[in-house]
């Protein structure tokens, strides 16, 4: 079977090298929260501040990508497969049925991946980044009227609440990622290789 | 073992050189000896030749050169015992404040004032102006022999005398006198360290082990550290000392104000105040925007060997022993019970609690009325979150129980000390002692009541912000000590400290939805993979039934089973 090239290198480097640092995150920032103790908080947060200036880091050239290359569409919600995908995953994986909806380089993702995607991309990620930074510069906005209306308390909630679905999205995500393919773990290969041998039954489907 | 005469002759070098400057100072003309700093060798004036009768004559001799000195003591309040709180209006100082300790200096003169820079005040109409009886030794003792007698009215022991089993040698005053010299953390320390009655009793972060501490008790004090006395901090010009434990300084503005010696003696005045290295994100600074370097930098209190007092319960106290003698108990070397004072607990090398300080401090006077029912703030910490000058910082504090005037619902003062039955420590009669006590305290404008008769006795609590013992760096709070479930900073309001306040809604929906994810994703592919087994299994069925219509594969399998080697069973099948 033709291998095809889904993603490109620099996709490839993104996802893991974001990977890595939201794992980062996620451990120093459930241990800075109390949840267990192993760096200790000092230690804890000075790698959570480290890794989030290079998370933002590496956003903001992925967003210089995606802009320049037009693969930000791939991110765009779409309505249409989004049923079929879901009764798929509620029934027809279980009788080994094939995915109505396959990976190409110009449709990377299928519709249930495009709305977690952009869920995660437009409503968790930048509610992290905005709670973090206010969280960071507390001590520019403490005496000003901004404490007045914004107690420190109410980023931390935000921070806290996004860090929860952001660990309920990878859940789901790792899970769906790396077990759904064919073979299982064709997906986590191709993320890995960049080369997916999916059939274009999606597609094909779609027509 | 063969010796090298060059190595010889090196080391001989060597030796010389060192020494030979050593050699040089010690001959030099311009070298004071070490004791003396001072252009005056005291030793040979003829005034202080003695021999003095009363130490009354050691201060005019020191007068007749040293004029302003009584002058400038005089408007020092280790002098006269006042001051006025510009911020909250009220007249303080030991002469009008109410403790919890022995209550106040009404009464109890002649005892309390061992602890006066001054020779007899034994009662009301002590008089404040006169020079003769200002106690310079008390300061500028430098042979450690000056003491002031616990009953002598601020007076040094004129003969060998015994106070309650301890010996109190009388100081040869001459001998003092040439001797005297800048103050030192001894001199500081005989009253100091020695405040509520003993060594560590009234202040968890002052006691005797500031004498030559090791580096890790004070930092500054050390030895091997900065080598400070009390002194450096708490300068002294023309006698008065800064800081203050009714008005703290806290400086105000932006200024930087690194080696700024008018801030002393706040940290800043030395550290500035950014002192911390900036790393990555210069959060240690910006701690220190509202939390005071004590905060961090004095993790615990009493922390020198020594117990302070931390509860002092006067509604006990009066029991006494079969020989009538006011019982004692003790646990771990330390009274616990005294049949003259009441019930004891003692603490040693523990966390400090935390509040807001603006650097005042509001005391309940024996004027204010006081609420029975709840704790008496003795006297507490002004400021609040929202106030920019108050910072979090540590104090220590001690519970009491103490009399108070059931019907006028104020404070009391007892006569404790004294020759008359009206003393408490000899009649043993609370009525008596709080009525004297009362007068007592008229006389010197503390309240112009009178004892009603009816007294009981009321909880209380006084606070002593903790400023010494400073830690090295190293041994400083960690952040997780406040940065986590039962953090320091616990109950401290305004405050939103990361990693110890929760989210308790937020947190209960977000794991309740990880663990339904959780469980949905395993439930999930545990369905999967059974399904999938049992598909497998159907299809090894099928092929199974396949392979035995088929022949040529039970005879492959047989070739393999027949003892060829493997490599050529492998090339076979």
């Amino acid at each position: 079977m033709k291998q095809a090239r889904i993603f490109s290198p620099f996709e490839i480097f993104w996802h893991w090298a974001q990977s890595a640092l939201i794992f980062g995150l996620l451990l120093s920032g459930l241990e800075m929260n109390g949840l267990y103790q192993l760096l200790g908080f000092e230690y804890a947060f000075n790698t959570h501040i480290v890794l989030a200036g290079l998370l933002i880091a590496l956003w903001a050239f992925a967003i210089f990508w995606h802009v320049t290359t037009g693969e930000w569409r791939n991110y765009m919600p779409t309505g249409t497969g989004l049923l079929p995908m879901l009764a798929y995953y509620a029934y027809g994986i279980f009788s080994g049925e094939s995915k109505p909806s396959a990976k190409t380089a110009a449709s990377k993702h299928n519709p249930l991946q495009r709305l977690a995607y952009f869920a995660f991309k437009a409503a968790i990620a930048p509610a992290l980044w905005l709670s973090g930074l206010l969280l960071l510069t507390y001590n520019l906005w403490r005496d000003t009227w901004i404490n007045q209306w914004l107690p420190l308390s109410a980023p931390a909630a935000v921070h806290v609440a996004a860090a929860l679905a952001l660990l309920v999205f990878l859940i789901i995500h790792i899970y769906l990622a790396s077990t759904t393919g064919t073979p299982w773990y064709a997906y986590l290969r191709s993320m890995v290789t960049g080369y997916s041998n999916e059939r274009y039954e999606g597609e094909k489907n779609r027509s | 073992m063969r010796i090298n005469p060059r190595w010889l002759l090196g080391a001989l070098g060597l030796t010389l050189s060192l020494a030979a400057p050593a050699l040089a100072l010690a001959n030099s003309p311009l070298q004071p000896s070490p004791r003396l700093a001072s252009t005056a060798d005291h030793s040979r004036f003829e005034q202080l030749s003695g021999p003095f009768a009363d130490a009354t004559e050691v201060t005019e001799a020191c007068l007749e050169c040293h004029t302003e000195a009584a002058k400038q003591i005089h408007s020092s309040i280790h002098w006269h015992y006042e001051l006025e709180q510009r911020e909250t209006g009220q007249v303080l100082g030991k002469r009008h404040v109410i403790n919890n300790l022995c209550f106040g200096i009404a009464g109890n003169y002649q005892r309390c004032s061992e602890c006066h820079t001054g020779y007899g005040w034994e009662d009301a109409e002590f008089d404040f102006s006169a020079e003769e009886r200002v106690d310079c030794l008390v300061c500028h003792d430098t042979t450690g022999t000056y003491v002031k007698f616990p009953t002598g009215a601020g007076h040094p022991p004129y003969e060998d005398t015994e106070f309650r089993g301890t010996l109190f040698k009388a100081p040869d005053l001459a001998e003092v006198a040439q001797n005297i010299g800048p103050s030192s953390i001894e001199t500081c320390g005989s009253c100091h360290f020695e405040g509520g009655g003993g060594d560590a009793v009234k202040h968890g972060d002052l006691d005797s082990s500031l004498i030559d501490p090791p580096r890790s008790l004070d930092v500054h004090m050390a030895a091997d550290g900065a080598g400070f006395t009390c002194a450096t901090c708490h300068e002294f010009t023309g006698h008065i000392q800064l800081g203050s434990r009714y008005q703290l300084t806290l400086p105000e503005d932006e200024r930087p104000v690194a080696a700024d010696p008018a801030h002393k003696p706040a940290c800043v005045a030395c550290h500035g105040r950014r002192p911390h290295d900036q790393l990555l994100h210069d959060r240690l600074n910006q701690h220190s925007d509202f939390i005071a370097c004590e905060t961090c930098h004095i993790p615990e209190v009493a922390r020198g060997g020594r117990a302070t007092k931390t509860l002092w319960d006067w509604s006990e106290s009066g029991r006494m022993d079969d020989e009538g003698r006011p019982l004692i108990e003790k646990e771990d070397g330390r009274i616990v019970y005294d049949g003259m004072k009441g019930r004891f607990a003692w603490r040693e090398d523990y966390a400090p609690e935390y509040r807001w300080f603006d650097g005042n401090m509001r005391y309940t006077l024996l004027t204010d009325e006081i609420d029975p029912d709840d704790v008496v703030m003795i006297n507490e910490p002004q400021g609040g979150p929202d106030q920019p000058r108050a910072q979090i910082w540590p104090f220590t504090t001690l519970k009491g129980r103490q009399p108070y005037d059931k019907e006028h619902n104020t404070l009391l003062t007892a006569k404790l000390f004294g020759s008359d039955d009206d003393a408490y420590w000899r009649g043993y009669d609370w009525p008596r002692a709080l009525t004297a006590g009362m007068q007592e305290a008229q006389k010197i404008g503390q309240t112009e009541a009178d004892f009603s008769g009816e007294y009981g006795f009321v909880d209380s609590l006084m606070h002593w912000p903790v400023a010494h013992m400073v830690a090295p760096a190293d041994e400083s709070l960690a952040c997780q000590a406040c940065h986590e479930r039962d953090g320091r900073m616990a109950g401290l309001p305004g405050l939103y400290v990361p990693g110890h306040d929760r989210h308790p809604r937020i947190e209960q929906i977000g794991w309740s939805a990880v663990l339904i994810a959780l469980i949905a994703v395993l439930g999930h592919g545990a369905i999967r993979y059974l399904l999938y087994r049992r598909r497998a299994a159907a299809a090894t069925t099928t092929g199974e039934r396949a392979a035995e219509a088929n022949p040529s594969g039970s005879t492959g399998s047989a070739n393999q089973s027949s003892g060829t080697s493997g490599t050529s069973g492998r090339e076979t099948s």
